[in-house]
């Protein structure tokens, strides 16, 4: 295979040219046909389970509800809950529901997304803390201009219809803005 | 700095690109061994150990490459390590290389850092959908930008001081033979007018995906006086070591100037005797993969008080003309093969006080600074080199 | 050179899938128990390093997220290999030795049970001509078995009864995957898997975790009545490409060996060999006598959870020599396919 004819690699919501460079910048002679590039598919199935924490947390998601878990050394509520809080490393176990407004701790207008479930750009990625967690969840803003997104923005979730809940995160459509004021942003650090 | 005195006295890099295809992964690899060996004035015979390191193995699609690698490197029936520690790894791998003369059991550590980004899409790599976790739909910059914003907000820095670092790097970047990108017609108005991805980052304000390897040869004070001696190259002292972890998410936590970064460089400044690191240290290679991150971590690592590292770069203090020059090379922002990028910074940095920077030389540097970071911003490695003995 | 010891030890009860546990979740009482042992907290602690590979987690950077079963709040000096536990443990050593620690943690783990773990080791075969044809882990270990049966190196009879032994000693370990066995004339009547290798001569597939504790000179003997020192360690690597290798021979156990300082008379051995016909290779390449011990765990054959294997070879002997079981002994641990890497650790009691 030579140069010319090797399949570029692609995202396809990379505007053209971005971090793809058709032709080696450090020209070689490797001779008369040189091999490039050997193109080795690779298919792998990993069948992941979520874990004890991550199922609470999902089947709480499936009734549209946010269901955190406290570290027991410092009362605080983390969320999404992975099993063990990062800051003492003990089990978490008492569950406590949190949300569903939030205010968002700080965002950025995407104008180049990624993955299966990136909307259309531009959107805004967020960080979004429900009322009562310690910290921020990812998701995107809606029913809103990315110009008028601020730090400090009370929102809240929309969810996808009820026939439509499973155990899982693309329960939350988006958030969007609700009526309440804006929460002054020194009130967020610590807290993305 | 505890344990035994421990020396930079090889510094071999590749030609940095988006496409290293005119070699394998071993070839690539041996281009900088042999440079960094060819800068000691030792061959593969005279390496103790062998210490690697790399990002994800998804990148490459290959897992724990490093055993197929041992008769390339060098190292069959030698000790051959690896580290894997996030965008920090190629500081920390050169930190664990360090670690292994420091303690007294080898004298002559070679260490490599590599990265081929072409091979497999990174992007990919970092954004594959595992079920139950939170899917971010915006790619590394969509990470690291509401962070960004956040500091902007903080410290009401204008928003040209992200065009300003580009700049800076990217010309700096045409000094360096090495570097990635070379981009003879950039100007301010090129970067301010460039594709916005995750505002407030631009096209040209972001780090390019790189293939690239850097190999370094840590001796012991004896075989680094032996090298020295033979190589006519002075070594750079290593005059501090240091590594901070935080978790990705805790309550409390600043992502915008995290804890580890200030505690990992308070520890390297009083191993090497820093008390006042603007004054005393001559040059900083810092890891800055999105442009904000100079002013970003010109605070972090204590040469700015809060809120006002961007003043150093609106001032101009951060160019190489300036009495801080931060990232004469071109930095990640001209050049970032993952894997490598930290120990690219901790290699320039000895480059700096060895005297051979070449073209993006600093006059009379004495004491330089490698700093590397990682994951959510929550694992970091610096070291402190110097010309003189610590 | 430091006197470093081993002074707690913790792993898990080793099991095929720990399906409704994420990694953290599965790490996180073993790191407890680790530290509880001598009643440490994490700062108490001054270096942290752990072992664990994203391919058997099917995720990029998933090391991130079990750091927060160790509760690196506020930040903590830390570093993570791609390797077993027991190179982790090597660095951590290391670290003691430069003198910047007195105290270290280490832990690894793997939780391979979401892939295919054959298949996914043959992603770590040279890339151009082997990883293309997908050789199975146990396809592989088959090459190396046949190579020493034409040799005459083993037999086939004397594979089954190291499978025999092993197995037959984890009814003694709590924390064994593949408990008993049948007699070697059962086994060796048992059907082909990937010929030369039998069902009986491979490692289970095991989801798991170890965590060890160090301390050098007094605070090792504050926290333990018998630390278990560390009186040398080493490790070594051999080529990868299986044409350009001798496969009857390992010769980075024998390097590692040496540069361990292996010599004398060992009570107990633990030897990280996950094939049945490599645990002779192993024990030739250590040169230990009859007389020794060999895996009362059960070794890898009765548990084999990935990235942790080898370090809890080095936690097994600890723990004897810590309960006083034995007074002298010599761990193992291996890396790669065919006991490319190698690495030896000498333990003894005493002060």
């Amino acid at each position: 295979m030579t140069a010319d004819d090797r399949g570029d690699r692609s995202i396809s919501t990379l505007p053209e040219g971005l971090w793809t460079q058709p032709t080696p910048s450090v020209p070689v002679d490797l001779g008369d046909d040189p091999v490039r590039r050997q193109v080795v598919p690779a298919s792998m199935r990993y069948d992941y389970t979520p874990g004890l924490a991550s199922t609470r947390f999902l089947r709480g998601l499936a009734e549209k509800r946010f269901l955190g878990e406290r570290c027991p050394e410092t009362g605080e509520v983390y969320i999404p809950p992975r099993g063990v809080s990062p800051v003492s490393g003990l089990p978490t176990t008492e569950q406590v529901e949190v949300g569903p407004k939030a205010t968002i701790t700080s965002f950025c207008v995407v104008h180049i997304g990624f993955g299966f479930n990136a909307p259309p750009t531009p959107f805004v990625s967020a960080l979004f803390l429900p009322d009562g967690a310690a910290v921020s969840l990812y998701g995107t803003m809606g029913e809103v201009s990315h110009d008028q997104v601020r730090i400090g923005m009370r929102v809240e979730p929309v969810w996808v219809d009820d026939d439509q809940l499973t155990e899982s995160m693309e329960n939350i459509r988006y958030w969007r803005p609700i009526d309440e004021p804006d929460v002054p942003a020194e009130q967020l650090k610590g807290h993305m | 700095m505890a344990g035994n005195r421990v020396a930079v006295v090889g510094v071999g890099q590749t030609k940095y690109a988006a496409v290293r295809d005119d070699v394998s992964l071993p070839g690539l690899l041996r281009e900088a061994v042999f440079r960094a060996l060819d800068d000691a004035h030792m061959t593969m015979d005279d390496i103790d150990a062998v210490v690697v390191g790399k990002a994800p193995d998804f990148f490459e699609g290959m897992m724990m490459p490093e055993s197929y690698l041992a008769e390339a490197l060098g190292a069959v029936g030698k000790p051959l390590f690896r580290v894997h520690t996030a965008g920090s790894v190629g500081g920390s791998t050169a930190l664990v290389a360090a670690t292994h003369v420091q303690s007294g059991v080898h004298d002559r550590v070679l260490t490599i850092g590599w990265q081929q980004q072409s091979v497999s899409e990174a992007m990919w790599a970092l954004s594959f959908p595992i079920p139950f976790q939170q899917q971010l739909v915006a790619g590394a910059g969509g990470y690291f930008a509401p962070f960004i914003r956040e500091y902007i907000r903080r410290s009401n820095a204008p928003d040209h001081i992200g065009i300003q670092v580009a700049l800076k790097d990217r010309l700096n970047a045409l000094k360096n033979p090495y570097a990635h990108l070379h981009e003879p017609d950039i100007t301010f108005e090129s970067i301010e007018e460039s594709f916005m991805l995750w505002e407030p980052i631009r096209y040209s304000e972001t780090c390019p995906g790189s293939d690239g390897a850097i190999a370094l040869v840590l001796a012991s004070e004896d075989a680094a006086e032996a090298a020295a001696a033979s190589s006519g190259v002075p070594p750079a002292w290593i005059h501090g070591t240091a590594m901070r972890s935080e978790p990705a998410t805790a309550s409390g936590r600043d992502q915008v100037n995290p804890d580890a970064g200030k505690e990992c460089a308070a520890d390297v400044y009083a191993q090497a005797g820093i008390t006042d690191p603007r004054r005393q240290v001559d040059v900083v290679e810092m890891y800055v993969p999105f442009s904000w991150y100079e002013p970003m971590w010109l605070e972090n690592l204590g040469f700015a008080p809060e809120g006002e590292g961007w003043k150093l770069t609106e001032d101009g203090v951060t160019q190489m003309t300036g009495d801080l020059p931060v990232n004469c090379s071109g930095g990640v922002l001209s050049t970032n093969p993952i894997g490598a990028s930290g120990m690219i910074r901790f290699g320039e940095a000895a480059l700096q006080v060895r005297g051979q920077a070449g073209d993006h030389q600093v006059d009379g540097a004495r004491v330089a600074v490698g700093h590397a970071y990682g994951g959510a911003a929550q694992f970091y490695a610096m070291w402190v080199v110097g010309s003189e003995k610590p | 050179m430091r006197d470093v010891a081993i002074v707690s030890v913790a792993q898990s009860h080793h099991r095929r899938s720990a399906e409704e546990l994420n990694e953290v979740e599965m790490i996180q009482p073993v790191i407890r128990a680790a530290l509880d042992g001598v009643g440490a907290s994490i700062s108490d602690i001054d270096f942290t390093c752990s072992g664990s590979s994203d391919y058997l987690a099917g995720q990029a950077f998933s090391f991130v997220m079990t750091l927060d079963a160790v509760g690196a709040w506020p930040p903590i000096v830390e570093s993570h290999v791609e390797m077993d536990g027991a190179w982790a443990l090597y660095e951590a050593w290391l670290k003691i030795q430069t003198g910047a620690a007195d105290t270290a943690f280490v832990y690894s783990y793997s939780k391979a049970s979401p892939g295919d773990l054959p298949r996914v080791m043959s992603r770590m075969l040279d890339p151009y001509y082997a990883g293309p044809l997908w050789p199975d882990s146990v396809a592989y270990a088959g090459l190396q078995a046949r190579a020493m049966l034409d040799a005459g190196v083993t037999t086939e009879r004397r594979m089954a009864e190291v499978a025999h032994r092993n197995r037959e000693a984890a009814r003694n370990n709590p924390n064994a995957q593949v408990v008993g066995s049948p007699s070697v004339d059962e086994l060796l009547a048992t059907p082909m898997l990937s010929d030369p290798l039998r069902v009986h001569d491979c490692p289970p597939i095991s989801d798991g975790g170890v965590a060890v504790v160090l301390a050098a000179g007094d605070r090792a003997r504050d926290w333990a009545e018998r630390p278990a020192w560390i009186r040398g360690i080493d490790h070594r690597i051999d080529g990868h490409q299986p044409g350009a290798r001798d496969l009857t021979s390992a010769p980075s156990v024998a390097l590692a060996a040496q540069r361990a300082g292996v010599d004398g008379s060992f009570d107990v051995a633990e030897v990280h060999a996950p094939f049945t016909h490599q645990e002779q290779l192993v024990l030739d390449g250590l040169g230990l006598g009859d007389d020794v011990d060999v895996n009362p765990s059960g070794g890898a054959l009765a548990a084999n959870p990935m990235m942790a294997a080898g370090l809890i070879r080095l936690g097994e002997v600890a723990t004897r020599i810590m309960d006083g079981s034995a007074g002298r002994g010599v761990a193992h641990a291996t890396a790669g396919h065919l006991l490319q890497q190698n690495l030896v650790c000498v333990l003894e009691g005493g002060d």
